[in-house]
């Protein structure tokens, strides 16, 4: 109840500040305000005791399973000792070290592409030549002196950033052109986009990811097989683009006619008009839809679970199960899940505040 | 046309382009690639489950490891590869695995038309029916206008609705997409009944508040035997694979233990000497090391032993033999003799 006092009481004192006042009426002014403020204080209070007590007050935080089911807290061991399982899932134990730095690597990578100063073509070639390979070589091994961990055993968290970051990179460029081509004059050229994206934005993910890991595979020559998870990632990078291009092209369509106009009559060639002129302006246009989308896409590629690749919701999922903690630490395991996703969607909303803030004081 | 596309962008890519299915014979693509691709379940526990270091632990692993035992002489040169109820006979189909073991029901309709075999039945299961004791149900008959708690697919849903029909009962039928749902309504008494296989049932019994307030019912409302399944029109494969399995059982019935089985090549019975490879070449006939015997039980014991530590009395299933005693001890585990 202290909790409750000093939250009602503490408003009133701190009085003088004359736009703290004003905030302050915006909440207590009317009797319907004060009524509203009050059952939101009291409703926050209850939920954050509730969650306190749950999270610490009852919880375990040493012993086993047992301990666990006698205890009406969280269970904190279950996440102690199966969390290396959900990250890295089936990744031999002992080489575990590698998908952390190959996860740390893209970190690194996607905060440095993230900050517009580096923004240039080297960039786009770093990233081809340099971050994909490196990650490839450190999941993959075989070559120096790295033993060679086949895909069918990644899993956990390097698997659904690579999925879905790594998917979304190279959806972006591809995207791109695709909504350039369906603008375009050349009608074969504006056909075959139409066709590819309406046919992609006709069917779910999930039938797409179907296809490429249960059918195509018997539609291969004998003996063929294409790596499960090149089959998924190309699946997922052929289905954002799609939707990336419709984006980009709401984009095209709002910037003015007179920008390409004036881009020609410099003598500027076609190519030379959309990247320094056209796309820019288009762009920065699309960037909350754009972040709106990769959210959704980081989320979407849970899905693959459905295909048998083990991702890392599908990792929580069977620690989850694991015959030592089954029926006793759920709840814990899904807050890791839940975490982690939340994490990393509201950092990609922050990061598309920032890009909207910046251009909008580079370009005033 | 997104199939070409797919495999147009793939070959452009030019990644791990790996295989050789069946071009040759799966064993000599197995000792090629040099370790066993084995499909399994991601999280049946006792069956097949990680464990804290995300090693595959549980019956149908150790069912792989025995086949990578004798390939290899090393059980533990085996990929465990998660596969679902979705893709699991298609990952066989493809090639992308060699043996599927994952509690996988051997049916006429699957046997028939899917491209696959089934080796000897390692499990035998039967789907039953598990009720609060407070109900007072004695018998699955006595169940009417029940709710009844299940998993969407397989065969569940079908047995339950065959065995309602046939004694003219009326129940209603409620599906949960993951196992942890299906489980706490059950417990929270969103259903009277759930259904599963017996050995399901015995661990989802296993995670209750209180394990005795609950009852499995006396019927087994169908034959669910449990079989590893390799690619049909391979023989030496399937004959690999089936004494594999048949081999885990024969060293049961002579005393042959992961403990003792160094001693035992120096037995005096004939049948252990040709089991161990002591005496005459029965591995050779198979394309193995003759020592293909004495791998397998040095790597997971014999079935038994198997069975014991990944399902029996001292486990969370805790479940007993049953039919999958020894057919000398009253159950249905016959293994045909290794002569």
């Amino acid at each position: 109840m202290a909790d409750v006092q000093t939250l009602a009481l503490a408003p009133p004192q701190p009085a003088p500040a004359a736009p703290r006042l004003g905030r302050l009426s915006a909440y207590f002014g009317t009797p319907g305000n004060t009524l509203v403020s009050v059952l939101s204080i009291a409703a926050i209070v209850f939920i954050a005791k509730l969650a306190f007590g749950w999270l610490v007050v009852d919880a375990v935080f040493s012993g086993n399973g047992e301990t666990c089911k006698a205890a009406s807290g969280a269970c904190w061991p279950f996440v102690a000792q199966k969390l290396r399982y959900m990250l890295f899932g089936f990744y031999p134990y002992d080489e575990q070290w590698r998908p952390m730095l190959a996860l740390l690597l893209l970190f690194a990578a996607f905060l440095l592409s993230m900050m517009p100063r580096f923004w240039s073509r080297g960039l786009l070639f770093a990233w081809i030549l340099v971050v994909l390979p490196v990650l490839y070589i450190l999941m993959a091994g075989g070559v120096f002196g790295l033993t060679p961990v086949a895909t069918t055993s990644w899993g956990g968290l390097p698997l659904s950033f690579m999925l879905s970051f790594v998917g979304l990179t190279l959806a972006m460029p591809l995207g791109i052109v695709l909504a350039l081509a369906r603008a375009s004059n050349l009608p074969a050229i504006r056909v075959l986009a139409v066709g590819f994206i309406e046919i992609v934005r006709g069917v779910p993910l999930i039938s797409i990811l179907f296809m490429a890991t249960v059918m195509l595979p018997l539609f291969m020559p004998e003996g063929v097989t294409i790596d499960k998870l090149l089959r998924a990632q190309v699946a997922i990078i052929l289905f954002a683009s799609a939707y990336i291009a419709e984006i980009v092209r709401g984009g095209l369509q709002d910037v003015p006619a007179g920008q390409y106009e004036a881009g020609s009559s410099l003598g500027l060639h076609y190519w030379q008009v959309m990247r320094k002129i056209v796309l820019p302006q288009a762009l920065k246009k699309v960037i909350p839809p754009m972040v709106g989308l990769f959210i959704g896409f980081f989320q979407d590629t849970t899905l693959v679970t459905i295909v048998g690749l083990v991702d890392f919701l599908d990792t929580v999922r069977s620690a989850i199960r694991d015959p030592q903690w089954q029926g006793i630490a759920v709840l814990e395991g899904y807050l890791v899940a839940a975490a982690v996703y939340f994490t990393f969607s509201a950092l990609m909303g922050a990061y598309s505040r920032f890009l909207e803030k910046h251009f909008r004081t580079t370009h005033a | 046309m997104k199939q070409a596309l797919l495999s147009i962008c793939a070959a452009a890519l030019g990644l791990t382009m790996a295989g050789q299915a069946s071009a040759a014979g799966t064993l000599e693509t197995v000792k090629a690639r040099g370790k066993l691709v084995c499909g399994v379940s991601l999280a049946t526990p006792g069956f097949a489950a990680p464990d804290d270091k995300g090693r595959m632990q549980g019956f149908d692993a150790d069912i792989c490891r025995s086949i990578a035992a004798a390939v290899f002489g090393d059980g533990d040169k085996v990929e465990f590869v998660p596969t679902n109820i979705n893709t699991r006979f298609q990952a066989l189909q493809s090639g992308e695995i060699d043996v599927l073991s994952r509690q996988t029901t051997h049916t006429f309709s699957r046997d028939a038309s899917l491209g696959l075999d089934f080796g000897p039945t390692v499990f035998y299961d039967g789907q039953g029916l598990m009720v609060a004791k407070s109900l007072g149900v004695a018998s699955a008959k006595e169940l009417t206008e029940a709710a009844i708690c299940t998993l969407p697919g397989t065969t569940t849903a079908q047995n339950i609705s065959d065995f309602f029909r046939a004694i003219n009962g009326k129940f209603e039928l409620v599906v949960f997409e993951s196992p942890d749902e299906n489980r706490a309504a059950f417990y929270s008494g969103r259903c009277e009944a759930i259904t599963s296989d017996r050995s399901d049932l015995a661990s989802i019994r296993a995670v209750a508040n209180n394990p005795d307030d609950y009852v499995v019912l006396p019927e087994t409302i169908s034959k669910e035997p449990l079989a590893p399944a390799f690619r049909q029109n391979d023989s030496n494969w399937g004959d690999i694979v089936s004494w594999s399995v048949w081999l885990l059982m024969a060293a049961e019935e002579k005393g042959i233990t992961q403990a003792n089985v160094d001693e035992m090549l120096k037995s005096e019975d004939p049948d252990v000497q040709r089991m161990l490879g002591a005496t005459e070449e029965l591995g050779k006939m198979l394309g193995l090391d003759n020592n293909w015997g004495h791998s397998i039980i040095k790597s997971v014991g014999n079935y038994g032993e198997v069975f014991e530590r990944n399902v029996g009395e001292g486990t969370r299933l805790g479940l007993t033999r049953g039919p999958n005693a020894l057919w000398n001890a009253g159950g249905l585990i016959y293994s045909p003799p290794i002569r």
